[in-house]
């Protein structure tokens, strides 16, 4: 930073124990990714990768641990197992898809 | 044979061996806005200082058809010289051979010059501009990455070590600029990353540029994983050669003193700098430049959380690690990444002998989700960590206020600052006066016929009780509420009388900071 250029779109008011300060953001403030809470019948990708096998789709009726998909990702076929029993509402992939992590994959009701 | 042929055909093999990649190789270096390898050792140290060693180590690769390859240095550059009469090793990676890969010998080299660098107790500096591993010898390039990390982590804290990444370091490589103290990068020519924009297209279909990726501007803003960003790589040395004149040979010794010399008042006037309302912003580093010597202030990492402010003053000639709360960026919380940045470098001049001045000005940790999913407790816990574990000279200044964990953590007494002084400004609360006021008179307000007016008038009231520094100095909590214009003579001389301060640690192989 040589000089703050007085360029005033980084100015804000934030508030820390009700009291209101004037102040600047900096990029990593900016760059802050809203909370989005887990929903438990969303099956996410826990890293990148190639779907190489899809053994439900929708409608599939599927127990707490049975093989959805199968991730591969950093040389290893990672399973990807129901959390609980259900049915799968939406099969999000298919085979030879790449996803990036926390992708959501299937959602089951 | 003559010893004149003898020394001709020595010359010969030198300037062989000199040419690195060749004069190809070289002109692209060049186009792609770089300097060769020797170069820049040459520009980074002192005129005719640099004496380079092991010139004429060659490969032992056999697979591949390496054995008809002849790189010359084994794509490393190696020596001792000085910068200002500072006396270094160094060694710079030559892009123009194979690339800068690591092989064996070229890994035997580094730890070649390192280990000369422990055993006599001086810097090592390494350039870094390398394709990576060299693929053809296998597990022994990674045995020498390996060898390299071991004596980074030895000579961490014994000796300074300084990284410059000058081109690609990627991959495993990484690892050795990220063990040592400090990591200098320039714009568009440094390049840090683990897997790069071609793994992550192939993986996941995205796409990156490097520059994007792990660009200089990347590590120096958003990761800290970088120390100091130039525009060039001439900016760059003069940074470097800057450094060094603040820092130690080694953890046994002190920064050589300089001459003592006044602060700019005219330009930098202690009694202007703050607003005495603790919601306005304002730049710490003029109040830092205010009491320096020669108001100098070579910061670190300035890019990288800048709500917290790191780096190197002088007061009465002797070099000073400052950390201030910046109220000009985001108030100057505490945060994830500032408490990182901040325990870092309180660690660093622990370790080297070199006493720590801290301005207080923060209204306590940032409040959100991301944070504490962050792990603020545990990053935040650092620099309580740091200060506590820390045993040079602890002086302290109370600028404004000092709210709630905030108060504790800026190296207040309690974490065994030797002197704590607080301007008249200075307000010493466990919580920022609305918030206090809103929770102890809760039912007086809610029940309150006119709620707005009673809130105010309890906040009024808690203001004129507690925001003020002479509740904290009731209790012996703070040594002196002192004028913004004495802080110099007041700091120089906590000082001076702590020049030989020796503090006894609990005898431990070593503590367990909340990395």
């Amino acid at each position: 930073m040589k000089k703050s250029k007085g360029n005033n779109k980084n100015n804000i008011k934030l508030i820390v124990d009700d009291v209101v300060y004037n102040t600047q953001v900096n990029k990593a403030f900016l760059k802050r990714k809203p909370y989005e809470p887990l929903n438990p019948k969303q099956v996410t990708s826990f890293m990148p990768g190639n779907i190489q096998e899809v053994f439900v789709e929708e409608g599939t009726r599927v127990t707490e641990g049975e093989k959805l998909c199968i991730l591969e990702a950093m040389k290893m076929k990672n399973i990807i197992m129901a959390p609980m029993d259900g049915v799968v509402k939406k099969m999000n992939v298919k085979v030879g898809d790449k996803v990036p992590k926390n992708y959501v994959l299937a959602e089951l009701k | 044979m003559s010893i004149k042929i003898k020394t001709l055909d020595l010359k010969k093999r030198m300037q062989s061996a000199l040419q690195g990649g060749g004069a190809k190789a070289i002109e692209k270096q060049v186009a792609m806005g770089k300097m060769t390898a020797r170069e820049r050792i040459i520009s980074l140290l002192d005129p005719n200082s640099f004496h380079e060693y092991d010139l004429f180590v060659e490969h032992a690769a056999k697979d591949f058809d390496m054995d008809k390859k002849h790189l010359p240095g084994d794509g490393v550059i190696t020596g001792t010289g000085t910068i200002n009469g500072f006396p270094v090793c160094i060694y710079a990676q030559d892009f123009t051979v194979a690339g800068g890969s690591l092989g064996l010998m070229h890994a035997r080299k580094i730890t070649k010059i390192m280990d000369h660098a422990m055993n006599l107790k001086i810097p090592i500096i390494g350039i870094n501009d390398s394709g990576g591993a060299r693929i053809q010898e296998g597990v022994n390039s990674l045995a020498g990455y390996g060898e390299i990390f071991y004596r980074n982590t030895r000579a961490s804290g014994v000796i300074p070590q300084i990284s410059v990444i000058l081109g690609p370091c990627a991959g495993g490589a990484v690892y050795s600029p990220a063990l040592t103290d400090f990591v200098f990068v320039v714009d568009k020519i440094s390049k840090m990353f683990i897997t790069g924009p071609e793994v992550i297209k192939s993986v996941l279909g995205e796409e990156i540029s490097m520059e994007e990726l792990g660009g200089a501007r990347v590590h120096s803003e958003i990761t800290g994983n970088a120390h100091f960003f130039s525009e060039s790589e001439t900016e760059c040395f003069e940074k470097i050669k800057k450094l060094v004149t603040y820092i130690p040979w080694n953890n046994q010794k002190k920064a050589d003193p300089f001459p003592k010399k006044a602060p700019k008042t005219k330009q930098f006037k202690i009694d202007k700098i703050i607003p005495t309302d603790p919601r306005e912003p304002y730049d710490v580093r003029d109040v830092i430049r205010s009491i320096s010597d020669d108001s100098d202030f070579f910061e670190v990492q300035e890019l990288f959380a800048a709500n917290m402010v790191v780096g190197f003053g002088r007061l009465n000639g002797q070099t000073i690690g400052f950390v201030a709360n910046q109220p000009m960026v985001l108030a100057g919380v505490l945060d994830v990444d500032s408490s990182d940045k901040a325990a870092r470098f309180i660690r660093y001049c622990d370790s080297f002998n070199i006493p720590l001045v801290t301005l207080v000005d923060l209204p306590g940790y940032l409040p959100g989700i991301d944070q504490e999913h962050a792990g603020v407790i545990r990053h935040g816990a650092k620099i309580l960590y740091s200060y506590s574990e820390a045993t040079v000279p602890k002086i302290t200044v109370i600028l404004r206020k000092a709210y709630g964990g905030g108060y504790i953590a800026m190296c207040s007494r309690h974490l065994r600052a030797d002197f704590v002084f607080a301007w008249p400004t200075a307000e010493i609360a466990v919580m920022g006066p609305e918030g206090a006021a809103n929770i102890i008179f809760r039912h007086e307000i809610m029940n309150a016929e006119k709620p707005e007016e009673v809130r105010k008038k309890k906040v009024a009231e808690y203001k004129k009780k507690f925001a003020n520094p002479y509740v904290a100095a009731a209790h012996g909590y703070i040594d002196a509420v002192i004028e913004p214009s004495e802080t110099r003579r007041f700091v120089n001389h906590a000082l001076e009388i702590s020049a030989q301060k020796k503090e006894l640690v609990p005898e431990k192989k070593h503590g367990i900071p909340p990395f």
